[in-house]
């Protein structure tokens, strides 16, 4: 099970201490606001339109039950009950009083939790797959090499004070579920033929106002020069990297503006400034991380599991469940169990402190006292067996988790838009709503297959929504919002960037908007062609066509 | 015939806690939008901008703005979304903030 280790401790209580001060200092006056904003962001504090907001980092989405039922006490006594779970696998409070934020700081640091470097123009909380060391097609756990990666950054003073904000992303599996084409660096894992390790490493990828897919500077980097290489990145990216404008600052504008070839040769000059013997990670430092991501002692088990089968011949909803929120597990007898945080009609991504403490008895119970956020704002149990999962869905199906929507239609992310972010042009939380009702029917969800429906409620893109097989960008028009709908997305291996299909939509026309475009897909698909794949196939015209023909 | 007033109200967030508050006539910055000075003449404006210049110096809050508005029957209804979400609360979440403590404007986020 991941944990700190003793550096982590020292600094996180040192850092409370801290803000305490900063924040006391702060309210007296001793700090003007100019000088305590970048203090507070670098503590994950912001300030929305309704109150405080704090961003807890969660390294890799995973909780033990113990910090999870801490995430719902903070919520109990500190918030109003509720956390947002977010597309960077962490938690946001979004009614954070700042004469209390640095109790929720020392609440946090009393389970090795902390919000340092959520914010900033820093290296951001590393995110992975969030099936890490469950997922039967992985190669090997990506934790580790992010763990090595967040130990040397956190705190970097030569990386505190970067042109802008810095995102990492970590795949160990073929297929990503980690989105690495759209972050700042993306690491995806190889083995070469002699069964050795190597990162291909992907560079300038990212969303927001300006969507682009990472770059290939590495195909193969042996695993020991991982940190070495990526100060040579963050070197070439700090000297290089626009501070003038801050559209214009983070590394996927360098990327495109000195061109991938010069960016490359840019990046090779630096590493081999540094003979890498003296600055390459020693092997005993890696196995020494391993260890803290070591698999859970699993029971050798049959594949067939005859509760479960016995429970799906007598439950017709749990059998839909099942279908669609458990994934296959690389240890016979186990799954991966995905609580999808969308029930019909509800805020996605938001849990109750009691769904909260629900969750952390089911993985203390069953899933060696793990769970996951994953990107897509949902919680993952990554190692129950098959055998306790009708258990685990009746828990669910009690507490308002036990959607069966996981990957389809109504498993929307969306950020929480105009109704609480300062930045945003829209709302973004009753768009999901009306969508996730108008489909409620997971039968008509499962007709439509796998469909990534993503919505943001500003060009800032939190809400993925460039990467969604359908994405949904709200926007302000002379004080209304509107909505622009873009198709063919992708945050996996073959990840895109939609295309915007043309004139937008008020609020109330969106639901019905996507039921045109789904049933174009439906009307066009080849059989078992995923509306991905049909998008791909047929390009944008007939979706238009049917969208506008009547307009 | 209901009498409409337009102009601009003083907002910020309060430093503690982080609420949106409103200047009044009498200087203090109210939770509720309907008790702000609603103005329209520039020294007006420009009273309102010393008055919040002030209160950032005592440090009661922080961020201040002007934002459009008008008095309909008594009653402040900002001009944009955005900020008539700000003195109500989430409209995804009637239950919480302003709208949920009886502070609230009286207008909708989104009318009609």
């Amino acid at each position: 099970m991941y944990r700190y280790d003793e550096f982590d401790h020292q600094f996180v209580s040192e850092r409370t201490a801290q803000f305490r001060d900063q924040a006391n200092r702060r309210m007296s006056g001793e700090l003007t606001e100019d000088e305590f904003r970048p203090l507070r962001l670098m503590n994950g504090l912001y300030l929305q339109l309704h109150a405080y907001m704090l961003r807890v980092a969660i390294p890799y989405g995973t909780l033990s039950g113990k910090q999870m039922r801490q995430l719902a006490y903070i919520a109990d006594k500190y918030d109003r009950g509720y956390g947002h779970f977010t597309t960077r696998q962490n938690i946001q409070y979004n009614w954070i009083k700042l004469e209390e934020t640095a109790d929720i700081l020392q609440a946090l640091a009393d389970v090795e939790m902390h919000a340092i470097q959520t914010s900033g123009n820093c290296i951001r909380n590393v995110t992975t797959d969030h099936w890490a060391g469950a997922a039967a097609d992985e190669l090997l756990d990506p934790r580790p090499i992010g763990e090595l990666i967040r130990q040397w950054s956190s705190l970097h003073p030569e990386f505190s004070f970067l042109p802008r904000k810095f995102k990492f992303a970590i795949t160990g599996a073929p297929h990503d579920r980690a989105a690495v084409k759209v972050h700042d660096i993306g690491l995806r894992a190889h083995k070469n033929d002699k069964g050795e390790t190597g990162w291909e490493v992907m560079v300038g990828g990212g969303q927001g106002r300006t969507p682009m897919i990472a770059v290939t500077v590495r195909e193969f980097l042996p695993e020991k020069e991982v940190i070495p290489y990526m100060e040579a990145i963050m070197r070439v990216y700090n000297l290089f990297g626009r501070r003038d404008n801050k559209y214009k600052a983070r590394i996927k504008i360098l990327m495109h503006e000195l061109g991938a070839e010069k960016f490359k040769a840019e990046v090779e000059a630096e590493y081999a400034r540094h003979p890498v013997q003296t600055t390459e990670v020693e092997q005993r430092e890696l196995t020494r991380i391993e260890k803290y991501f070591a698999q859970p002692s699993f029971e050798k088990m049959s594949r067939f599991a005859p509760h479960f089968e016995n429970a799906k011949r007598e439950n017709v909803d749990f059998t839909r469940w099942a279908k669609n929120n458990l994934a296959t597990h690389q240890v016979d007898g186990y799954t991966i169990v995905n609580i999808s945080l969308k029930p019909e009609g509800g805020i996605p991504g938001d849990a109750s402190g009691e769904q909260m403490r629900v969750m952390a008895t089911l993985a203390e119970r069953y899933s060696f006292d793990e769970m996951r956020v994953s990107h897509a704002q949902n919680i993952v149990l990554p190692h129950v067996k098959l055998e306790d999962t009708f258990a685990i869905w009746q828990v669910l199906k009690a507490n308002d988790l036990a959607a069966a929507n996981y990957g389809l239609i109504g498993d929307i992310i969306a950020c929480p838009g105009l109704d609480y972010c300062a930045l945003a042009t829209a709302r973004s939380i009753p768009i999901a709503q009306a969508i996730s009702r108008k489909f409620a029917d997971v039968k008509k969800q499962e007709e439509y297959g796998p469909v990534k429906l993503n919505i943001s409620g500003c060009i800032n893109a939190c809400g993925h929504h460039h990467v969604g097989h359908i994405g949904i960008l709200g926007l302000d028009k002379k004080g209304e919002e509107f909505y622009q709908i873009t198709l063919g997305g992708s945050s996996s291996e073959n990840a895109s960037i939609g295309t915007i299909l043309g004139p937008g939509f008020a609020a109330h026309e969106v639901p019905d908007a996507i039921e045109t475009i789904l049933n174009t897909y439906v009307k066009l698909r080849e059989p078992g062609e995923e509306f991905l794949g049909a998008y791909r196939r047929l390009g944008p015209k007939p979706f238009k066509e049917a969208l506008y023909a009547t307009a | 015939m209901s009498t409409v007033e337009k102009g601009q109200v003083m907002t910020a967030n309060r430093l503690r806690d982080g609420d949106a508050v409103f200047l009044t006539r009498a200087g203090i910055w109210s939770e509720k939008i309907d008790d702000a000075a609603l103005v329209q003449e520039p020294q007006a404006t420009a009273a309102l901008e010393a008055r919040a210049a002030d209160a950032v110096i005592t440090n009661h809050i922080t961020g201040q703005y002007l934002i459009d508005a008008e008095r309909i029957d008594g009653k402040i209804r900002a001009a944009l979304t955005r900020e008539r979400i700000r003195t109500l609360g989430p409209s995804v979440r009637t239950d919480l903030g302003k709208q949920a403590t009886g502070t609230a404007g009286a207008f909708a986020a989104v009318e009609g």
